[in-house]
């Protein structure tokens, strides 16, 4: 067991168990900061694929943010501080046969590809993947409209959260 | 370097699934929503593993970065029409929110 | 390598070869002398803290015309280890109604982001934890897990001043995020990587603060604001909400919280030390000068990183003694309505000039003078608009003396 495996398998233990912890827990705020738990865990492993610049933004934008975002929005839409009764509504047998099927299926049909099962090739060196990275979210041969239609996204999301979110008063 | 694509592809995938049963078996929109976003995730973990393994074209990490971007915008706007929600029918229980006027 | 030109890797060396001496492998004995660096590290941090206790409570006093703590140790050095002494000693308590996980917890996450960023500060040219090449960055990262320690400890308290102490905190945490991650973005732009000891060894000529003064005074608000202390200090406003969000730790709980914010503004006075004023080294060029050379050793080149950390620090100290609180609308309108459009407007001209004049030699006078003319623009809008304000709120007011005519 190289210390890459042992680490990736901590890892990923962090990521399932937290992720089970979000769906099935009672206490909306206790989800939220186990999703916070499962971000980080996935920031780690955008580590450990070497994608450094990937896995700080994704702490930045997801626990930074979102998970914030997520905090403030159960604290805000609850009744009384205890929330009382069961949060699984009643078709959670069939969605566990659902997600159990899902996990199966995709399994199933990524190993009898033939690439499954490879190791990674090392790196080529002298490459910068930031600057690689940075340079094709804005040369027009690459990926610029990607980059500025994202960009208008957020921009008619802001707007329109903002617009959403104020009072219907005025 | 010496763990195979499948570990990455198959712990997406059992994200992705838990993902799914947390959408399709909570009441509550939030909790819904926090579903959502662990399916995004997995998605993301798979994208970045393709880069990795791959032949060295950086889309990847470029369709990384837009789903950061989509899921941002999507958990913004998301919460904003919870909370609008949450106003005007005090509740956000998905199963109570069946009716669009009374 | 002598031990006064290179003294960490010297040091690890030895302890690696100690190890494997012991029959250890390669690869653990590089993971226990790892471990063993980091704990150095935070060690280092963590009496930084202590002393900056000291130095804390000593301004103060100066700055409000008394004299401090005199009582324990000459001139009072001992005074610290009293405090700590105080906060290990009282009760530890856990309010009725808290989320004992949660509460627990925030502390430990607060102090923890602060000393993460401790990872990649240059103490000296070979006196580092690590050299990623995306460190400014990492410094938005980190802070964004204090944001979540303090809604944690906010919300796990049951207490509605902590509530909404951490609420006010929040909002201002994430609103300043965007000033300052614009304001780390110029001195990536100048030098050319995110890298924290490239931008510290590209100031080798001339330091940063020259080429952008505009830079250093945008990163110095939103540090403060980031860091909570006067005039942002919403959190814990004393004669409003009683100590807001840690208002229900004690004891060495709420040690954690007060060192990490001190730790916290120390380390914010060394980060505008290293982006602007050239950090640990940054003589303009003296030390190439044979007579001068002494000036790039390691020691001397700490020292001269913790004198610059601590002038940073007491202009931090100083804002916050000096100036009354702002309220929680003005704080959000100052941000909104007048630093993020500065903060871009400055990027955008900052990467316009260092693309156009970065050939020619009119680059370090170009720089500085277009930050001269944006400041003077920026003023002279702000002076129009408070006079347009002041004369239509002076046409509404109503005399306060009824004049008499007869």
């Amino acid at each position: 067991m190289t210390p890459d495996q042992i680490i990736f398998l901590l890892c990923a233990a962090l990521i399932v168990s937290s992720a089970l912890m979000v769906v099935t827990t009672r206490n909306l705020v206790h989800a939220a900061l186990w999703l916070v738990a499962a971000l980080f865990g996935v920031a780690i492993l955008y580590g450990l694929l070497q994608a450094g610049f990937l896995a700080l933004v994704q702490v930045v934008v997801y626990i930074g943010a979102i998970a914030i975002l997520f905090i403030f929005a159960v604290m805000l839409t609850r009744r009384e501080k205890r929330d009382k009764g069961p949060q699984i509504n009643q078709n959670w047998m069939i969605s566990a046969l659902l997600a159990f099927l899902t996990f199966g299926g995709l399994t199933y049909i990524l190993s009898s590809w033939d690439g499954f099962s490879k190791t990674a090739n090392a790196l080529p060196t002298g490459v910068d993947t930031l600057m690689v990275l940075g340079k094709a979210l804005v040369s027009p041969d690459a990926y610029v409209l990607p980059f500025e239609v994202a960009s208008i996204l957020l921009l008619a999301a802001l707007v329109g959260a903002v617009f959403i979110a104020s009072s219907s008063k005025e | 370097m010496s763990i195979p694509l499948s570990w990455y592809l198959i712990l997406s995938a059992a994200l992705f699934s838990i993902g799914l049963f947390g959408v399709l078996a909570r009441k509550n929109a939030v909790a819904i929503l926090l579903g959502i976003e662990l399916m995004l995730n997995a998605v993301n973990i798979n994208l970045v593993a393709f880069w990795r393994y791959g032949t060295g074209s950086i889309a990847g990490q470029v369709f990384a970065i837009i789903v950061f971007a989509v899921a941002a915008a999507e958990v913004a706007v998301g919460l904003a029409l919870i909370i609008s929600v949450y106003r005007r029918r005090s509740t956000v229980i998905a199963d109570d929110l069946d009716l669009l006027k009374w | 390598m002598t031990f006064w030109n290179d003294p960490i890797n010297l040091i690890a060396g030895w302890l690696r070869d100690v190890f494997m001496g012991w029959g250890m492998t390669a690869g653990l004995a590089n993971v226990i002398t790892s471990l063993i660096g980091i704990i150095v590290m935070i060690l280092f941090a963590m009496l930084i803290a202590i002393a900056l206790v000291w130095v804390e409570r000593k301004v103060v006093a100066r700055f409000q015309d008394r004299l401090g703590p005199n009582r324990i140790g000459p001139f009072g050095i001992f005074q610290p280890f009293a405090d700590i002494v105080k906060l290990i000693i009282k009760e530890d308590i856990t309010p009725a109604g808290a989320d004992k996980v949660v509460f627990n917890m925030a502390p430990v996450i607060s102090l923890a982001s602060v000393i993460l960023i401790w990872a990649i500060v240059p103490l000296a040219s070979k006196i580092y934890g690590v050299d990623i090449n995306v460190g400014v960055l990492y410094l938005v990262a980190v802070g964004s897990f204090g944001t979540l320690s303090v809604i944690m400890a906010g919300w796990a308290s049951n207490n509605k001043y902590a509530l909404i102490g951490a609420f006010r905190m929040v909002a201002t945490m994430i609103s300043y995020e965007i000033p300052m991650v614009v304001a780390l973005m110029i001195p990536t732009i100048i030098a050319g990587t995110m890298s924290v000891k490239g931008i510290t060894e590209a100031q080798s000529n001339l330091w940063f603060v020259i080429l952008s003064p505009l830079g250093l005074l945008l990163f110095m608000i939103s540090a403060i604001a980031e860091l909570g202390r006067s005039p942002f200090d919403l959190n814990e406003a004393e004669s409003e909400i009683v100590a807001g969000f840690h208002i229900e730790y004690s004891g060495m709980k709420f040690g954690l919280f007060y060192a990490g914010e001190l730790l916290h503004a120390f380390t914010f006075g060394g980060f505008m030390a290293v982006l602007f004023f050239g950090g640990y080294g940054g003589f303009f060029g003296l030390e190439k000068l044979s007579a001068f050379t002494w000036l790039s050793n390691p020691f001397i080149e700490l020292v001269v990183f913790l004198v610059k950390a601590l002038i940073g620090y007491w202009i931090i100290m100083w804002v916050k003694y000096s100036m009354p609180r702002i309220r929680i609308d003005h704080m959000l309108t100052f941000n909104w309505k007048f630093l993020t459009p500065l903060a871009f407007v400055l990027l955008m001209m900052t990467a316009l000039f260092d693309k156009l004049l970065a050939p020619t030699q009119f680059y370090v006078v170009g720089m500085f003078l277009s930050n001269v003319v944006l400041a003077w623009i920026v003023i002279e809008i702000l002076r129009r608009y408070s006079k347009r304000e002041r004369v239509e709120h002076e046409k509404n007011a109503e005399p306060v003396i009824q004049v008499a005519h007869h």
